[in-house]
Protein backbone atom coordinates (compact mmCIF):
# COMPACT_ATOMS: atom_id res chain seq x y z
CA UNK A 1 0.00 0.00 0.00
CA UNK A 2 2.98 2.54 0.98
CA UNK A 3 4.14 2.01 -2.60
CA UNK A 4 0.69 2.28 -4.40
CA UNK A 5 0.67 6.09 -2.95
CA UNK A 6 3.32 7.15 -4.93
CA UNK A 7 2.73 5.76 -7.90
CA UNK A 8 -0.88 7.03 -7.93
CA UNK A 9 0.33 10.33 -7.54
CA UNK A 10 2.90 9.76 -10.62
CA UNK A 11 -0.77 8.94 -12.37
CA UNK A 12 -2.50 11.39 -11.13
CA UNK A 13 -0.23 14.23 -11.47
CA UNK A 14 0.78 13.44 -15.61
CA UNK A 15 -3.39 13.04 -15.99
CA UNK A 16 -3.93 16.60 -14.74
CA UNK A 17 -1.04 18.01 -16.69
CA UNK A 18 -2.37 16.22 -20.11
CA UNK A 19 -5.96 16.96 -18.98
CA UNK A 20 -4.70 20.68 -18.59
CA UNK A 21 -3.39 20.54 -22.04
CA UNK A 22 -6.07 18.76 -23.48
CA UNK A 23 -8.51 21.35 -21.90
CA UNK A 24 -6.71 24.91 -22.84
CA UNK A 25 -5.16 23.57 -26.10
CA UNK A 26 -6.26 20.80 -28.21
CA UNK A 27 -9.64 20.99 -27.41
CA UNK A 28 -11.72 22.67 -30.24
CA UNK A 29 -13.19 25.96 -29.71
CA UNK A 30 -17.21 26.29 -29.80
CA UNK A 31 -18.70 28.11 -32.10
CA UNK A 32 -20.87 29.98 -29.75
CA UNK A 33 -19.29 30.14 -26.68
CA UNK A 34 -15.62 30.86 -27.95
CA UNK A 35 -12.91 29.77 -25.35
CA UNK A 36 -14.84 30.53 -22.11
CA UNK A 37 -16.73 27.06 -22.64
CA UNK A 38 -13.61 25.41 -21.72
CA UNK A 39 -14.36 26.21 -18.01
CA UNK A 40 -17.08 23.29 -18.35
CA UNK A 41 -14.09 21.05 -18.69
CA UNK A 42 -13.46 22.20 -14.93
CA UNK A 43 -16.38 23.04 -13.82
CA UNK A 44 -18.52 19.34 -14.58
CA UNK A 45 -15.93 16.53 -13.41
CA UNK A 46 -15.80 18.38 -10.40
CA UNK A 47 -19.43 18.47 -9.88
CA UNK A 48 -19.41 14.92 -10.83
CA UNK A 49 -16.52 14.13 -8.00
CA UNK A 50 -18.78 16.21 -5.24
CA UNK A 51 -21.62 14.01 -6.13
CA UNK A 52 -19.78 10.85 -5.92
CA UNK A 53 -17.84 11.88 -2.72
CA UNK A 54 -21.30 13.15 -1.43
CA UNK A 55 -22.54 10.05 -2.00
CA UNK A 56 -19.81 7.98 -0.29
CA UNK A 57 -20.40 10.15 2.66
CA UNK A 58 -24.36 8.80 2.70
CA UNK A 59 -23.22 5.67 2.12
CA UNK A 60 -20.65 5.95 5.02
CA UNK A 61 -23.66 7.52 7.34
CA UNK A 62 -26.24 5.03 6.85
CA UNK A 63 -23.68 2.28 7.37
CA UNK A 64 -22.23 4.25 10.46
CA UNK A 65 -26.03 4.41 11.89
CA UNK A 66 -27.36 0.70 11.00
CA UNK A 67 -24.20 -1.67 11.40
CA UNK A 68 -24.50 -1.68 15.43
CA UNK A 69 -28.63 -2.86 14.82
CA UNK A 70 -28.32 -6.11 12.69
CA UNK A 71 -31.89 -6.20 11.42
CA UNK A 72 -31.37 -2.17 10.49
CA UNK A 73 -28.25 -3.60 8.86
CA UNK A 74 -30.01 -6.67 6.82
CA UNK A 75 -32.91 -4.66 6.19
CA UNK A 76 -30.08 -1.91 4.30
CA UNK A 77 -28.45 -4.82 2.67
CA UNK A 78 -31.44 -5.43 1.20
CA UNK A 79 -32.62 -1.95 0.53
CA UNK A 80 -28.95 -1.44 -1.59
CA UNK A 81 -29.64 -5.00 -3.59
CA UNK A 82 -33.42 -3.35 -4.12
CA UNK A 83 -32.06 -0.10 -5.63
CA UNK A 84 -29.13 -1.76 -8.01
CA UNK A 85 -32.56 -4.45 -9.30
CA UNK A 86 -35.25 -1.53 -9.89
CA UNK A 87 -32.32 0.35 -11.77
CA UNK A 88 -31.46 -2.25 -14.10
CA UNK A 89 -34.84 -3.18 -14.83
CA UNK A 90 -37.09 -0.54 -15.05
CA UNK A 91 -35.56 1.70 -17.13
CA UNK A 92 -35.62 -0.89 -19.96
CA UNK A 93 -39.55 -1.36 -19.18
CA UNK A 94 -40.77 1.94 -18.97
CA UNK A 95 -39.55 4.04 -22.01
CA UNK A 96 -39.04 6.53 -23.31
CA UNK A 97 -37.88 7.99 -19.65
CA UNK A 98 -38.39 11.62 -18.63
CA UNK A 99 -35.69 14.31 -20.04
CA UNK A 100 -34.38 11.71 -22.73
CA UNK A 101 -32.43 9.85 -19.47
CA UNK A 102 -30.90 6.73 -20.86
CA UNK A 103 -31.72 3.51 -19.40
CA UNK A 104 -27.84 2.35 -19.40
CA UNK A 105 -26.66 5.25 -17.83
CA UNK A 106 -29.74 4.58 -15.08
CA UNK A 107 -28.79 0.79 -15.02
CA UNK A 108 -24.98 2.05 -14.34
CA UNK A 109 -25.96 4.01 -11.53
CA UNK A 110 -27.83 1.16 -10.00
CA UNK A 111 -25.19 -0.61 -10.16
CA UNK A 112 -22.74 1.41 -8.63
CA UNK A 113 -24.69 2.03 -6.12
CA UNK A 114 -25.24 -1.43 -4.65
CA UNK A 115 -21.71 -2.04 -5.34
CA UNK A 116 -20.25 1.07 -3.52
CA UNK A 117 -22.50 0.27 -0.83
CA UNK A 118 -21.51 -3.49 -0.57
CA UNK A 119 -17.71 -2.52 -1.16
CA UNK A 120 -17.86 0.05 1.57
CA UNK A 121 -19.07 -2.24 3.67
CA UNK A 122 -16.19 -4.69 3.48
CA UNK A 123 -13.14 -2.39 3.45
CA UNK A 124 -14.14 -0.13 6.57
CA UNK A 125 -15.35 -0.97 9.99
CA UNK A 126 -18.03 0.10 12.08
CA UNK A 127 -15.45 2.41 13.61
CA UNK A 128 -13.47 3.55 10.22
CA UNK A 129 -16.73 4.07 8.17
CA UNK A 130 -16.92 7.32 10.39
CA UNK A 131 -13.94 8.39 9.70
CA UNK A 132 -14.51 7.96 5.69
CA UNK A 133 -17.73 9.87 5.98
CA UNK A 134 -15.97 12.57 7.03
CA UNK A 135 -13.19 12.53 4.72
CA UNK A 136 -15.75 12.39 2.16
CA UNK A 137 -17.63 15.17 3.16
CA UNK A 138 -14.40 17.87 3.84
CA UNK A 139 -13.14 16.66 0.06
CA UNK A 140 -16.72 17.02 -1.52
CA UNK A 141 -17.37 20.42 -0.21
CA UNK A 142 -13.78 21.62 -1.67
CA UNK A 143 -15.38 20.21 -4.82
CA UNK A 144 -18.84 21.47 -4.90
CA UNK A 145 -16.78 25.00 -3.73
CA UNK A 146 -15.05 24.34 -6.79
CA UNK A 147 -18.14 24.15 -8.98
CA UNK A 148 -19.89 27.17 -7.03
CA UNK A 149 -16.60 29.36 -7.97
CA UNK A 150 -16.11 28.13 -11.85
CA UNK A 151 -19.97 28.16 -12.45
CA UNK A 152 -20.52 31.90 -11.98
CA UNK A 153 -17.38 32.47 -14.06
CA UNK A 154 -18.53 30.63 -17.20
CA UNK A 155 -22.11 31.86 -16.81
CA UNK A 156 -21.17 36.28 -16.41
CA UNK A 157 -19.43 36.32 -20.17
CA UNK A 158 -22.21 33.46 -21.54
CA UNK A 159 -25.26 35.22 -19.80
CA UNK A 160 -24.28 37.94 -18.65
CA UNK A 161 -25.01 37.69 -15.49
CA UNK A 162 -22.98 36.15 -12.24
CA UNK A 163 -25.90 34.05 -10.54
CA UNK A 164 -29.52 33.71 -10.87
CA UNK A 165 -31.65 32.13 -8.35
CA UNK A 166 -32.83 28.89 -10.84
CA UNK A 167 -33.50 25.63 -9.29
CA UNK A 168 -30.05 24.11 -10.21
CA UNK A 169 -27.97 27.18 -8.55
CA UNK A 170 -29.69 26.85 -5.71
CA UNK A 171 -30.22 23.50 -4.55
CA UNK A 172 -26.31 23.22 -5.71
CA UNK A 173 -25.36 26.04 -2.65
CA UNK A 174 -28.08 24.37 -0.92
CA UNK A 175 -26.13 21.17 -0.87
CA UNK A 176 -23.02 23.18 0.02
CA UNK A 177 -24.26 24.85 3.15
CA UNK A 178 -25.49 21.72 4.38
CA UNK A 179 -22.24 20.05 3.73
CA UNK A 180 -20.52 22.70 5.42
CA UNK A 181 -22.60 22.90 8.63
CA UNK A 182 -21.98 19.01 8.58
CA UNK A 183 -18.56 19.76 8.73
CA UNK A 184 -19.05 22.56 11.51
CA UNK A 185 -21.40 20.61 13.73
CA UNK A 186 -18.28 17.83 13.92
CA UNK A 187 -15.50 20.44 14.28
CA UNK A 188 -17.54 22.31 17.02
CA UNK A 189 -19.43 19.60 18.95
CA UNK A 190 -17.41 17.41 21.30
CA UNK A 191 -20.46 15.31 22.62
CA UNK A 192 -20.28 11.40 22.14
CA UNK A 193 -23.38 11.62 19.81
CA UNK A 194 -21.69 14.06 17.82
CA UNK A 195 -20.87 11.26 14.95
CA UNK A 196 -24.38 10.31 15.42
CA UNK A 197 -26.11 13.64 15.09
CA UNK A 198 -23.89 14.43 11.67
CA UNK A 199 -24.69 10.48 10.33
CA UNK A 200 -28.38 11.54 10.67
CA UNK A 201 -27.53 15.10 8.90
CA UNK A 202 -25.38 13.67 6.09
CA UNK A 203 -28.74 10.83 5.61
CA UNK A 204 -30.77 14.01 4.95
CA UNK A 205 -28.18 16.21 3.28
CA UNK A 206 -27.68 13.56 0.49
CA UNK A 207 -31.34 14.56 -0.48
CA UNK A 208 -30.23 17.46 -1.80
CA UNK A 209 -27.98 15.43 -4.51
CA UNK A 210 -30.40 13.97 -6.91
CA UNK A 211 -32.27 17.33 -6.14
CA UNK A 212 -29.51 19.29 -8.09
CA UNK A 213 -28.90 16.27 -10.26
CA UNK A 214 -32.34 16.09 -11.74
CA UNK A 215 -33.73 19.68 -11.51
CA UNK A 216 -32.87 20.55 -15.18
CA UNK A 217 -35.17 17.73 -16.33
CA UNK A 218 -38.00 18.48 -13.72
CA UNK A 219 -37.76 22.55 -13.33
CA UNK A 220 -37.10 25.21 -16.13
CA UNK A 221 -34.06 26.48 -15.24
CA UNK A 222 -31.30 28.73 -16.54
CA UNK A 223 -28.91 26.10 -16.17
CA UNK A 224 -27.78 24.03 -19.85
CA UNK A 225 -28.98 20.69 -20.44
CA UNK A 226 -26.74 17.74 -19.76
CA UNK A 227 -24.54 16.54 -22.83
CA UNK A 228 -23.85 13.17 -21.13
CA UNK A 229 -26.21 10.56 -20.44
CA UNK A 230 -29.14 12.55 -20.60
CA UNK A 231 -30.34 12.69 -24.32
CA UNK A 232 -27.58 15.65 -25.65
CA UNK A 233 -24.95 15.26 -27.57
CA UNK A 234 -21.25 16.60 -27.97
CA UNK A 235 -18.49 16.35 -29.94
CA UNK A 236 -16.71 12.99 -29.51
CA UNK A 237 -12.91 15.25 -29.13
CA UNK A 238 -15.07 17.45 -26.32
CA UNK A 239 -16.20 14.45 -24.76
CA UNK A 240 -12.66 12.74 -24.69
CA UNK A 241 -10.95 15.93 -22.96
CA UNK A 242 -14.15 15.55 -20.39
CA UNK A 243 -14.01 12.43 -19.71
CA UNK A 244 -10.16 12.81 -19.09
CA UNK A 245 -10.51 15.67 -16.89
CA UNK A 246 -12.90 13.42 -15.05
CA UNK A 247 -10.56 10.51 -14.42
CA UNK A 248 -7.57 13.54 -13.58
CA UNK A 249 -10.00 14.86 -10.67
CA UNK A 250 -10.99 11.61 -9.45
CA UNK A 251 -7.54 9.96 -9.01
CA UNK A 252 -6.58 13.88 -7.34
CA UNK A 253 -9.96 13.32 -5.15
CA UNK A 254 -8.64 9.90 -4.58
CA UNK A 255 -5.14 10.68 -3.63
CA UNK A 256 -6.39 13.66 -1.13
CA UNK A 257 -9.26 11.70 0.34
CA UNK A 258 -6.54 8.93 0.84
CA UNK A 259 -3.81 11.22 3.05
CA UNK A 260 -7.19 12.87 4.95
CA UNK A 261 -8.68 9.26 5.93
CA UNK A 262 -5.00 8.36 7.06
CA UNK A 263 -4.72 11.84 9.17
CA UNK A 264 -8.14 11.25 10.44
CA UNK A 265 -7.04 7.83 11.51
CA UNK A 266 -4.13 9.32 13.26
CA UNK A 267 -5.73 12.23 15.05
CA UNK A 268 -8.50 9.71 16.65
CA UNK A 269 -5.29 7.97 17.61
CA UNK A 270 -3.69 10.38 19.43
CA UNK A 271 -6.74 12.03 20.97
CA UNK A 272 -7.55 8.01 22.47
CA UNK A 273 -4.24 8.34 23.88
CA UNK A 274 -4.07 11.68 25.39
CA UNK A 275 -7.86 10.80 27.01
CA UNK A 276 -5.62 7.67 28.28
CA UNK A 277 -2.62 9.78 29.67
CA UNK A 278 -5.15 12.18 31.21
CA UNK A 279 -7.25 9.29 33.17
CA UNK A 280 -3.99 7.60 34.68
CA UNK A 281 -2.55 10.82 35.46
CA UNK A 282 -5.74 11.14 37.50
CA UNK A 283 -5.88 7.95 39.26
CA UNK A 284 -5.16 7.78 42.91
CA UNK A 285 -1.36 7.18 43.94
CA UNK B 1 -10.04 34.81 -22.00
CA UNK B 2 -10.12 36.74 -18.69
CA UNK B 3 -12.83 34.44 -17.35
CA UNK B 4 -11.57 31.52 -18.69
CA UNK B 5 -7.76 32.05 -16.85
CA UNK B 6 -9.95 32.90 -14.15
CA UNK B 7 -11.61 29.91 -13.52
CA UNK B 8 -8.66 27.55 -14.27
CA UNK B 9 -6.66 29.97 -11.47
CA UNK B 10 -9.24 29.65 -9.11
CA UNK B 11 -9.51 25.99 -9.03
CA UNK B 12 -5.87 25.17 -8.75
CA UNK B 13 -5.73 28.05 -5.87
CA UNK B 14 -8.87 26.25 -4.08
CA UNK B 15 -6.78 22.25 -4.63
CA UNK B 16 -3.81 23.88 -3.38
CA UNK B 17 -4.93 25.76 -0.10
CA UNK B 18 -6.73 22.51 0.90
CA UNK B 19 -3.79 20.59 0.35
CA UNK B 20 -1.42 23.32 2.19
CA UNK B 21 -4.06 22.76 4.75
CA UNK B 22 -3.20 19.43 5.00
CA UNK B 23 0.14 19.78 5.05
CA UNK B 24 0.02 21.92 8.28
CA UNK B 25 -2.55 19.91 10.09
CA UNK B 26 -0.38 16.49 9.34
CA UNK B 27 2.46 18.43 11.08
CA UNK B 28 0.48 19.43 14.05
CA UNK B 29 -0.36 15.86 14.50
CA UNK B 30 3.42 15.04 14.18
CA UNK B 31 3.99 17.30 16.85
CA UNK B 32 1.51 16.41 19.38
CA UNK B 33 2.72 12.92 18.84
CA UNK B 34 6.51 13.36 19.34
CA UNK B 35 4.81 15.35 23.05
CA UNK B 36 3.25 12.30 23.91
CA UNK B 37 6.60 10.38 23.22
CA UNK B 38 7.98 12.45 25.93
Amino acid sequence: MKRAFPILAIVTAALLSYGLYQALVAAPTDRMQGDVYRIIYYHVPSAWVAFLLFFLNFVASIQYLVRPKPVADRLANWVAIAIGVVLCVVPFVYRPLPGGMEPSALATTGLAITGIYFLIKKLFSELTVDALAVVTAEVGVVYCTIVLVTGPLWARPVWGIWWTWDMRLTSTLVLWLIYVSYLLLRKFSTGSQTPLLAAALAVFGALDVPLVYFSIWFFRTQHPQPVIGGGGSIDPRMLHVMLINLLAFLCFAGLVCWSRYRLEILQREVEETQALEALLDRRPR
Amino acid sequence: MTFLYAAYAAVWIIHLVYVVNLVRRYTRLRKEIEEIGK
